[in-house]
């Protein structure tokens, strides 16, 4: 087996992109609810995971998603909201993933998907914990508060990823 | 440009599926009978809607959701869990709206006549 390196620029962006994420997750909690409507977030942390799948690629965005759940639940969440995290985090980066490998989307419209499968996977861990399907309306809710928020990363992302290319930080 | 039209087609797609959804739920639903509470997905207790009452439903770790039926609509008053999103739900009328409070895990629902709780117990 090819033995792996790893450069400390690249330790250090990860690093970075992790505290960041964890940054934003406490940031999103401080908030309160948008509007009466429960569940509705910007997804900041949605945000960093974009910009570690255009920088880096599938893996390292996935890592460090899955990196900055674990984190978040263990620090302020619990055992529930970690479930949930899980759902919406592996369904909208799965979805991300899959859209930016046809090379057919803009990271807006990645972006967009991915935000709208975050709260799919979430009324899904829902449904199957609560055993219950009357929160169907809450899909729609949240639905379409998915998809204005995953524009709003999807352009943000974009923005930053242009910076932080011209930046030279994506190089490894 | 091809890119463009491609992402309009993706973000419409998706707008269209919520539509859908939100559509086909708008002409489904019905006015609600009964309030039904579970908690941790047992059915705990059956209310009459046209009744007005205030209840405290004991959830899971102790803690505890108020909940106001009064003039057709149900809602939860105040909670026991730190966010309190359960309150901020608001007020609920129709079969098959509810209010959810995850940390407690009670969930309140509106059910329709036919298809609502108990109507009767015979026997026993």
């Amino acid at each position: 087996m090819k033995k792996q390196t790893i450069t400390t620029k690249t330790l250090a962006f990860y690093a970075l992109m992790i505290a960041l994420a964890m940054i934003l997750s406490y940031l999103e909690m401080l908030v309160p609810p948008f509007f009466a409507i429960p569940g509705m977030k910007l997804g900041l942390t949605n945000l960093v995971v974009l910009i570690m799948l255009y920088s880096r690629g599938a893996k390292s965005a996935m890592f460090i998603n899955l990196v900055r759940i674990l984190l978040v639940s263990l620090l302020f969440g619990s055992g529930v909201s970690f479930i949930y995290s899980l759902a919406g985090g592996l369904l909208s980066g799965l979805v991300m993933i899959l859209l930016k490998r046809t090379g057919k989307f803009s990271i807006v419209a990645v972006s967009i998907a991915g935000g709208v499968s975050h709260n799919i996977g979430q009324i899904l861990a829902a449904v199957l914990l609560l055993n219950t399907t009357s929160i169907a309306w809450y899909l729609v809710i949240l639905w379409f508060t998915g998809t204005a928020s995953g524009a709003v990363i999807g352009i943000l992302g974009g923005i930053l990823c242009k910076k932080l290319q011209n930046a030279r930080l994506f190089e490894k | 440009m091809k890119a463009h039209l491609r992402d309009i087609i993706l973000i419409a797609a998706i707008l269209l599926i919520g539509g859908i959804i939100a559509l086909v739920l708008l002409l489904t639903r019905k006015t609600g009978a009964f309030v039904e509470v579970r908690v941790d997905g047992k059915t705990v207790a059956s209310y009459p809607l046209s009744e007005d009452a205030e209840y405290d439903i004991a959830g899971v770790n102790g803690g505890v959701n108020h909940l106001i039926i009064r003039g057709g609509e149900a809602w939860v008053e105040s909670a026991s869990c730190p966010d309190g999103l359960c309150v901020n739900m608001g007020h609920i009328r129709h079969a098959g709206a509810s209010v959810i409070c995850l940390p407690n895990k009670v969930i309140v629902e509106i059910v329709a006549p036919d298809s609502g709780g108990v109507d009767v117990v015979v026997g026993q």
